[in-house]
């Protein structure tokens, strides 16, 4: 493993910006191995468009990102991938048409180590693949008590079934930077408390290393080692929850905010 | 009773033939949001090679085999000329892109093939056949088979196998498949290679039927209308589509033709086409675009 001796994720100087509209503007912040880095802030902050610069989707106008001791100028979607960044979408992103088995198999894509050839005719290394692929997307589904959706088909369940399906279609590749967006919203309390307990369970059992973005504070404030608020893409606070709690400039990015649950 | 069957069977079984055209475009479009127009120059391409491989004394089965190779290896020229520098770019720049392709792989092949007309013959009789005294062509039916030979093999490579779940997680969400690692450059080479196989057997069927011609590029504008009514993202549409155009253009030739005429095969599968475009404009199988957020 290339567990470098820095940090697992740094951000440098970064900034986008949408036909001259700036969504980031020169950040940087920096991602320990094994910690639970939430990035927070209002509607429109940048957050998921951060997400989005981490795993290649979109290329910043100037900065670096510099993950395990390697420095991008720019991430391309499938690079960032195979080096192990999984991901999870805002607006939930799974194959709806597809079966929950079969979405979370499509998550080891990055392990295949079969040939075409050899999938087409069926050969006994695919099938071999192919099985190994099937247990591990089990016991990913039992982690989740997901088991007995396994051959529903996704687009069917209920919202908060399918968030989870979606967190586990993102670590069934075992990543090692696991960018989560909003993981748990259209939730329920009970849902939220289960899926940010799998959350914290990913993080301390497997040491995976998660940035999220939450807007519940609350669950935040319990899941967090290390939190950045960013506001009109630029970072406002960047340290431990406890800085949040009461910083009169997360109190005042929030306020108007639609979707802020600033209680709890 | 008998002759509204026989026209009813006999339209039925040339109908696969224009799904079998049809499901090459679902494919594609399926997995790369394209409408190819160059489905119908790649078909007569592929019959084309085969029908000048055999003319050089290549014996059949070596010339299915180089004209597939040749298909596989024209899918990954597409892929990376022409699809990878488009990426991201609208449907219809990569549409008048595959217009451009449709005239530049017609004029490679006239170039080296020539332009005259050319037999094919793939050794099936179109002797007639009777079912009780229903007469059925022979030929249509082995046609038919072989679609839906091709229908259950792409099912099952599209239900049963870990290309099948890349393929459709492409056709589904391109930002999630790459995401999770899945090479959707490699896919599209996959498809395209898939729909040229199917180009293949639907070039030798229909090239055997009216002659190997540059016509034969001209079946796309059959397609049409399958697609509009069977919906252009489902091969179940493509093959439902296929067969009510081809039942209805049979049915009416024979009993609505004598009173107009005549001559109602050319435009009456844009007739109907045009009736299910007001009434279900996604098509009967086709999924209504919904616009993400
Ligand atoms: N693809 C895009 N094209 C144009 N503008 C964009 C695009 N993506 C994001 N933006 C703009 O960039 C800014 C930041 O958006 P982003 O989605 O990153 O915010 P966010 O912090 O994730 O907000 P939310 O909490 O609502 O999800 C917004 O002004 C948004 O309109
Ligand atoms: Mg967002």
């Amino acid at each position: 493993m290339n567990t470098s001796a820095g940090p697992a994720l740094e951000v440098r100087n970064v900034s986008l910006s949408f036909k001259g509209v700036k969504a980031i503007s020169d950040l940087s912040f920096q991602v320990e191995h094994h910690e639970i880095c939430a990035l927070i802030g209002p509607n429109g902050a940048g957050k998921s468009s951060l997400l989005n610069i981490l795993n290649g989707v979109y290329v910043p106008d100037s900065g670096e990102i510099v993950f395990e001791g390697e420095h991008f100028r720019r991430m391309q979607p499938l690079e960032a991938a195979r080096r192990g960044i999984g991901r999870g979408f805002q607006n939930n992103a799974l194959f709806s048409g597809m079966s929950v088995l079969d979405n979370v198999i499509a998550g080891l894509s990055r392990h295949s180590r079969v040939t075409l050839v050899e999938e087409a005719f069926r050969l006994p290394r695919a099938l071999g693949q192919e099985r190994a692929f099937r247990q591990r997307a089990h016991d990913v589904l039992q982690l989740f008590d997901l088991e007995k959706h396994a051959e529903t088909i996704v687009g069917t369940l209920p919202y908060g079934v399918q968030k989870k399906v979606e967190i586990a279609r993102a670590i069934v590749a075992k990543p090692r930077l696991l960018l989560l967006d909003e993981p748990l919203a259209g939730m329920n309390s009970a849902e939220k408390q289960e899926v940010a307990a799998v959350i914290a369970r990913l993080n301390k059992e497997l040491d995976l290393t998660i940035v999220l973005i939450e807007h519940d504070i609350g669950i935040v404030l319990k899941l967090a080692h290390h939190v950045v608020v960013l506001d009109y893409g630029r970072k406002l606070v960047d340290g431990p929850p406890e800085t949040i709690r009461d910083n009169p400039d997360v109190i005042a990015a929030y306020l108007g905010s639609e979707h802020a649950e600033v209680a709890a | 009773m008998n002759m509204f069957l026989e026209t009813l069977l006999g339209g039925l079984l040339a109908g696969t033939m224009y799904s079998l055209v049809a499901i090459g475009f679902v494919l594609i479009y399926k997995a790369s949001g394209v409408f190819n127009y160059a489905q119908g120059s790649l078909l007569l391409f592929a019959a084309l090679t085969f029908v000048a491989l055999t003319d050089q004394g290549v014996p059949a089965l070596g010339a299915i085999v180089i004209t597939i190779a040749l298909l596989v290896l024209t899918a990954i020229a597409i892929e990376k000329l022409l699809l990878r520098p488009l990426t991201n770019r609208s449907p219809m720049t990569l549409f008048m892109a595959t217009l451009g392709l449709s005239y530049l792989v017609e004029g490679v092949a006239q170039g080296i093939m020539g332009s005259q007309v050319r037999a094919l013959d793939l050794g099936i009789e179109d002797l007639p056949i009777f079912v009780g005294d229903i007469m059925i062509s022979q030929f249509d039916l082995i046609a038919a088979g072989v679609a839906l030979a091709i229908v259950v093999v792409l099912s099952l490579l599209f239900n049963r196998t870990r290309i099948g779940i890349q393929l459709r997680g492409v056709a589904d969400d391109t930002r999630a498949a790459l995401s999770l690692g899945i090479d959707i450059n490699r896919i599209w080479q996959i498809v395209w290679a898939v729909a040229g196989l199917v180009g293949l057997v639907a070039g030798l069927l229909w090239g055997a039927r009216q002659g190997v011609q540059f016509s034969l590029s001209l079946v796309v504008l059959k397609a049409l209308p399958v697609l509009i009514i069977g919906g252009f993202t489902s091969i179940p549409g493509a093959i439902v589509g296929g067969l009510i155009v081809g039942a209805g253009e049979s049915l009416a030739e024979t009993y609505i033709g004598p009173y107009l005429g005549g001559g109602i095969t050319p435009w009456f599968a844009y007739a109907l086409a045009l009736v299910f475009l007001f009434i279900r404009p996604a098509g009967l199988f086709g999924e209504r675009q919904i616009e993400r957020v």
